[in-house]
């Protein structure tokens, strides 16, 4: 009974808001007070139970809700005989919950929208060799699954046979499909556009990227600041203090009205859900957006950020050295670019694939007579041309003239940073090649957005030498930047900031080998294809390593922090007028009193679905 | 002990949380430490002795109190 009841809470809510409409109808239209007390005693009785019944489950646990105030409030309203406001106040605290109810969905969504992207089931590969539906959760490590067009990756695995293109969507935040083909990894969650593909599997449940970020953004969603504990600890005393107030209240004036108006008003509602929505809406947006916040401690520290220090390679830079400037140097270009990758597609030197990759499809030819040259370059023969492909030194050694274009071209390159290659045909240079690590494409804009976000200080530390890394940091336009630096060096950097400077730091990196310095700053940011342990020493993951993710971050971070102090400044305000309301004016009563009290928690939920749309300019 | 995760209807007042965590932790069987509701995944979670109940007790208690459990799943 108890329970059916419950169940048909919202046909209640409409009847009894039918019956005192009716009631209010029929008292003005034909002057009917008799049908109007009883529309409104109806629709009290029919509005109480369920509130009663949730403050006798309240109770018996030992707990002093809103439904047993709200329950003795409505009671008291019927004793004295005040039917009107006893109806009234029942529906609008009945509506007010299935209207939050409502909306505060409609703040959860993103996150939900994360959750139902997890996939339910797989084609397992029985030992007949027929592919049967199974379970997700039946899927075991080492299993080979089928994914067919259409269908979600089940698992975490590798591509044992089969090409297709998958939308990563779901982990990276981008969606553009992504070829995969034999030994390619492939991710769970993530859709399979087109053709099949046979995997086996790698992580399954809860160990995928996938689960893990699901894991991390439920558990951030409820993650409670020093400011939500106090509340919650406050409104559990709360609303007991309220009941004894009205109880003292009653006994002192012998004003039942007065009593009862104070439980309503005493309703702890928006101060206790204001700060929760914010959260989830906000932590929501970062999700569709690739940002993934640890909670809202992390989000407190990280809008008050004073300084951010980056780790160069992999983070401000591509990380993969690249052809970065070329010069040619005569005719027969096409030939010479042959002739450069038949050469050095025989050496694993990381200068010789950044080349490699530059040139890309050419005509290769055999080569013959290859002579490596330490510290110098390659030799080889080449349809009978002798070709030095190597820096300043080798070209030396095989007597290359340089003219003095090439000369100016050289120091040019030096200067801007690059490692240089030099190919010669027949003792003729043909080819300047600069080849650098680059500045991964919009980083400069990123931080500038940054700094008029109000960062202070953008500090990077590198291992690399202090020539490359001023380089990288007068292009960039950073307040500072060391080379030579050590994983070590650059956690006692970041802890001396801290400890010293008292400033609020943020670590920017990719989490493999900066893990000391991720953890020792206040907010560790990684930069995560989403499969590093990085996820789990962050503080903030970016979603495939996108830097143009950070200023979104930091931006929603202060947006939220802006938004919680709203609410709670709707809360209190909210508060603080009913109450003078009450003590200075005779126009309160109980129904303004919850009208105005629900509104409010509205308002706070509407407010913080605002951050859903957030977005940075 | 088991850990239980216990999806429910969503939640809509905070004051619901300490009902169900109160309600939860009276049980005999139940670690109280492990216990906690949370209010925006709507979840509770949870480590219980399973020689001493089980998880239908568990859902019943929740239930007792109006919350509509949706899943349960216990590991």
């Amino acid at each position: 009974m108890q329970r059916y009841i419950l169940r048909n809470k919202n046909r209640i809510t409409l009847t009894s808001g039918l019956l005192i409409a009716l009631g209010f109808v029929s008292l003005w239209t034909m002057g009917n007070s008799e049908l109007f007390e009883w529309a409104l005693i109806i629709a009290s009785i029919f509005g109480v139970t369920p509130i009663a019944i949730q403050a006798y489950q309240a109770l018996k646990v030992k707990v002093v809700s809103i439904d047993v105030l709200v329950t003795i409030a409505v009671v008291g309203a019927f004793l004295i005989k005040n039917f009107e406001e006893s109806a009234i106040v029942t529906f609008l605290f009945l509506f007010g919950a299935f209207l939050e109810q409502r909306t505060l969905n409609k703040t959860r969504s993103a996150i939900k929208e994360l959750t139902e992207m997890a996939p339910e089931s797989a084609l397992k590969l029985r030992e007949d060799g027929e592919f049967e539906e199974v379970e997700v959760d039946e899927v075991a490590v080492g299993d080979v699954l089928l994914v067919k067009t259409g269908a979600k990756v089940p698992v975490d695995g590798t591509v044992i046979s089969g090409e297709g293109s998958i939308n990563e969507a779901s982990i990276t935040g981008e969606s553009i499909p992504v070829a995969k083909e034999k030994g390619s990894k492939v991710y769970a969650g993530t859709i399979l556009d087109n053709g099949t593909l046979q995997i086996v599997a790698d992580r399954v449940g809860e160990d995928t990227t996938f689960g893990k970020i699901i894991e991390l953004v439920e558990e951030a969603q409820d993650s409670k600041s020093e400011a939500e504990r106090f509340i919650d600890r406050f409104s559990k005393y709360y609303t007991p203090a309220v009941l004894v107030l009205s109880f003292i209240v009653w006994v002192i004036s012998r004003d039942p009205e007065l009593a009862i108006t104070i439980l309503v008003l005493g309703c702890p509602g928006a101060l206790v859900i204001g700060v929760p929505v914010s959260n989830v809406a906000g932590i929501g947006n970062g999700a569709r957006h690739g940002v993934l916040l640890k909670g809202s401690e992390i989000i407190s520290d990280f809008s008050r950020l004073d300084t951010i220090v980056f780790d160069k390679t992999g983070t401000l830079t591509v990380g993969k050295p690249a052809v970065a400037e070329t010069v040619y140097y005569g005719e027969d270009i096409d030939e010479v670019l042959g002739y450069l990758a038949s050469v050095e597609r025989e050496s694993d030197h990381p200068l010789a694939k950044a080349v490699l990759e530059e040139i890309g499809e050419t005509k290769f030819s055999t080569v013959e007579e290859t002579e490596v040259i330490k510290g110098g370059g390659i030799v080889a023969r080449v349809n009978g041309h002798r070709i030095a492909i190597g820096n300043i030194s080798l070209m030396e050694r095989e007597k290359v003239e340089l003219d003095e274009k090439a000369r100016a071209d050289v120091a040019r390159f030096e200067r801007n940073g690059n490692s240089l290659v030099l190919t010669a045909v027949d003792g003729q240079l043909k080819v300047l090649m600069g080849v650098r690590d680059r500045i991964r494409p919009g980083v400069k804009a990123d931080l500038q957005r940054l700094k008029k976000l109000g960062v202070k200080n953008l500090i990077m530390l590198s291992g690399d030498n202090q020539g490359t890394v001023d380089l990288v940091s007068r292009e960039l336009g950073l307040t500072e930047a060391r080379g030579n630096m050590l994983p070590e060096d650059k956690a006692a950097y970041i802890q001396q900031l801290i400890e010293e400077k008292g400033q609020i730091v943020a670590f920017v990196g990719d989490g493999v080998n900066d893990s000391p310095s991720l953890a020792l700053a206040n907010i560790g940011i990684a930069m995560g294809s989403g499969t590093d342990v990085a996820i789990e020493i962050s503080d903030v993951v970016l979603m495939n390593s996108d830097f143009g993710r950070l200023p979104h971050a930091f931006g929603l971070t202060k947006a939220i922090v802006r938004n919680m102090k709203q609410n709670i400044f709707i809360a209190v305000g909210v508060v603080l007028v009913l109450l003078s309301g009450l003590l200075f004016s005779d126009w309160m009563n109980m129904s303004i009193g919850m009208l105005v009290h629900e509104g409010s928690i509205l308002l706070v939920i509407l407010n913080g679905m605002r951050l859903l749309r957030y977005k940075i300019r | 002990m088991k850990k239980a995760t216990i999806q429910l209807e969503t939640l809509t007042c905070p004051s619901c949380m300490q009902k169900i965590d109160n309600a939860v932790k009276s049980l005999d069987g139940v670690d109280k430490e492990s216990v906690n509701v949370s209010f925006n995944a709507s979840k509770v979670k949870l480590e219980f002795d399973e020689e001493k109940l089980s998880i239908g007790q568990i859902e019943n208690a929740i239930t007792a109190l109006g919350y509509e459990v949706i899943k349960s799943q216990v590991t």
